[in-house]
């Protein structure tokens, strides 16, 4: 193959549209509606409200992003052993796997997030085991159950997505890993591993902006993330368009940035012809 | 048996799938320097006994040594043998350098980091060692220039050269090639084979499964003609192609031609 195919094959930044082919025709029309419901939002809506309300908003994205980051590594760390067992580990293990992410996906995650919370949650107090615990200024809070349910809810998606990514490592790798003595765990580090992830990263992207916007429902628990700011702002003003639209903005902001650091990932290792 | 000067020793090899007796007691012996072709219609098992040399096919029956020193096995309880000490087989599979039919690159690492991988991480080899010796490897299968580049977007002549490039780069006692231009377009052989037949030139110890009858008769000085899994004929190239003793062989080169 020649170089010119090669390049051809391979995601270039000229694929994306430059300065110049904006200037066209139906580009510019949708251009200047665009800005237009700009200008009427920020002109026609009121937004006096927001200077009050910026440091708890600042504060509630902080809590979100936090919600979002911490349960889909910890969900992911469980994940990984979750897809593996599935496919290579003795039948009682794999039953295991098999029955936790059926039910975790069978079932809503706001019923996960309030039979923790309102479940265990209330039970704990009961043992005084529990109530002298180091854990237990914790466990009187709400945000633990809130990560315990979305992480959870996260490692039965994901334990399927990598189960998926494991089995579709091509075999022959595995095998001239096998074939020039590297060790299973050796092998499971340098080869089957990041090759899963290489291949479940897209899918993991989505799964991800999904975990995003499952966030809110910590809210439902009194944990105040920015869904939660945003409803106090709409009870204290009685304004419903103006705050809904702020949350839109934030999450589809949020969304964008997630998106662009999983491409940034994936392009690091360029695949043909995807 | 632990005759150093013996690169392979296999004896009486049994291979069984199931019912299907693909190896029914093959013994080999390759000395230090020996180029030995093996070749045979499909479905002889002239793969699974390449594949049972490092085990990646496990034996049914029958012993390997490598380098003097025999494969400890034990029984699967399943009526088959499985490695006593992986470690063992761990370590005697960095003394065999396997080229595979379908490159089996790994497809997330660029060449260069293929090439460095099992020195690296598996020898314990410095990086820049292991670059270095990489470098010179890419350069003689001439892929020097493609070195950062994703198997993927190589051809497969320059993938299967860079494979060979990999298994060199462990410095392997005895190369193993299985069938190794078996996937590669009719233009692209033709690179491939030259880099083996240097190899062969060189008197590296390797044991060559392959179609290519007229490259195995060029560059190995043993033939051996597998036939339902046993050896039914073996010996220098000119006798094999040039007086084959056994009807099958007669048919097997006669079909060929």
């Amino acid at each position: 193959m020649t170089d010119e195919t090669t390049h051809a094959l391979a995601f270039t930044p000229e694929d994306l549209p430059n300065g110049k082919s904006f200037l066209k025709p139906h580009r510019i029309a949708l251009i200047l509606v665009a800005v237009a419901v700009i200008v009427a939002v920020a002109v026609l809506m009121r937004w006096d409200w927001l200077p009050r309300y910026l440091p708890r908003l600042g504060w509630g994205i902080l809590v979100s992003m936090v919600m979002l980051f911490s349960t889909s590594i910890l969900g992911f760390l469980i994940a990984v052993p979750l897809g593996l067992i599935q496919i290579t580990g003795p039948w009682y293990l794999k039953g295991l796997a098999r029955i936790f992410c059926t039910i975790i996906r069978g079932t809503p995650l706001l019923l996960q997030l309030w039979l923790l919370y309102y479940g265990l949650g209330s039970l704990f107090p009961q043992f005084p085991a529990i109530r002298q615990s180091f854990l237990w200024p914790y466990l009187r809070e709400a945000w633990p159950y809130g990560v315990a349910a979305l992480t959870i809810s996260f490692a039965a998606y994901e334990g399927e997505v990598m189960r998926g990514a494991f089995a579709g490592v091509p075999a022959g790798e595995l095998e001239a890993a096998r074939a020039y003595g590297m060790s299973r765990w050796t092998m499971f580090r340098r080869i089957w591993l990041p090759r899963a992830i290489h291949r479940a990263l897209p899918t993991l992207n989505g799964e991800t902006v999904l975990q995003l916007k499952s966030t809110p429902l910590v809210a439902t628990i009194t944990v105040v993330d920015v869904y939660a700011v945003i409803s106090k702002v709409r009870q204290e003003t009685f304004l419903t368009y103006e705050p809904l639209l702020l949350l839109a903005l934030i999450y589809m902001c949020l969304t964008g940035i997630l998106v662009i650091a999983f491409r940034y990932f994936e392009n690091r290792i360029p695949t043909r012809g995807a | 048996m632990t005759d150093a000067a013996q690169a392979i020793a296999v004896t009486d090899l049994h291979k069984r799938f199931g019912p299907l007796e693909v190896l029914k007691g093959v013994s080999l012996t390759a000395r230090q320097g020996d180029v030995i072709a093996i070749i045979g219609g499909s479905g002889s098992g002239k793969s699974t006994l390449l594949r049972c040399i490092n085990m990646l096919e496990l034996p049914s029956a029958g012993r390997v040594s490598v380098h003097g020193e025999e494969i400890r096995m034990k029984s699967d309880g399943r009526g088959g043998l499985m490695p006593a000490d992986r470690k063992q087989v761990q370590r005697i599979r960095t003394q065999l350098g396997m080229v595979f039919q379908s490159f089996n690159l790994w497809q997330h690492m660029t060449i260069l980091q293929n090439v460095i991988e099992v020195p690296v991480h598996v020898l314990g080899k410095s990086k820049a060692e292991a670059i270095e010796t990489a470098e010179t490897l890419l350069r003689r299968v001439g892929l020097y220039e493609k070195r950062d580049a994703y198997p993927a977007f190589l051809s497969g002549g320059q993938q299967q050269r860079a494979a060979i490039a990999r298994a060199l780069a462990i410095q392997p006692l005895v190369m193993l090639f299985d069938e190794p231009t078996s996937a590669l377009d009719p233009e692209l052989v033709g690179e491939v084979l030259s880099v083996i037949g240097d190899l062969a030139r060189e008197k590296r110890t390797m044991i060559l499964v392959t179609h290519e009858m007229k490259f195995a008769r060029d560059v190995a000085n043993h033939i051996v003609f597998l036939h339902n899994g046993v050896i039914e004929e073996q010996g220098p190239p000119e006798a094999i192609f040039g007086a084959p003793r056994s009807e099958r062989l007669k048919k097997f080169i006669s079909s060929i031609h």
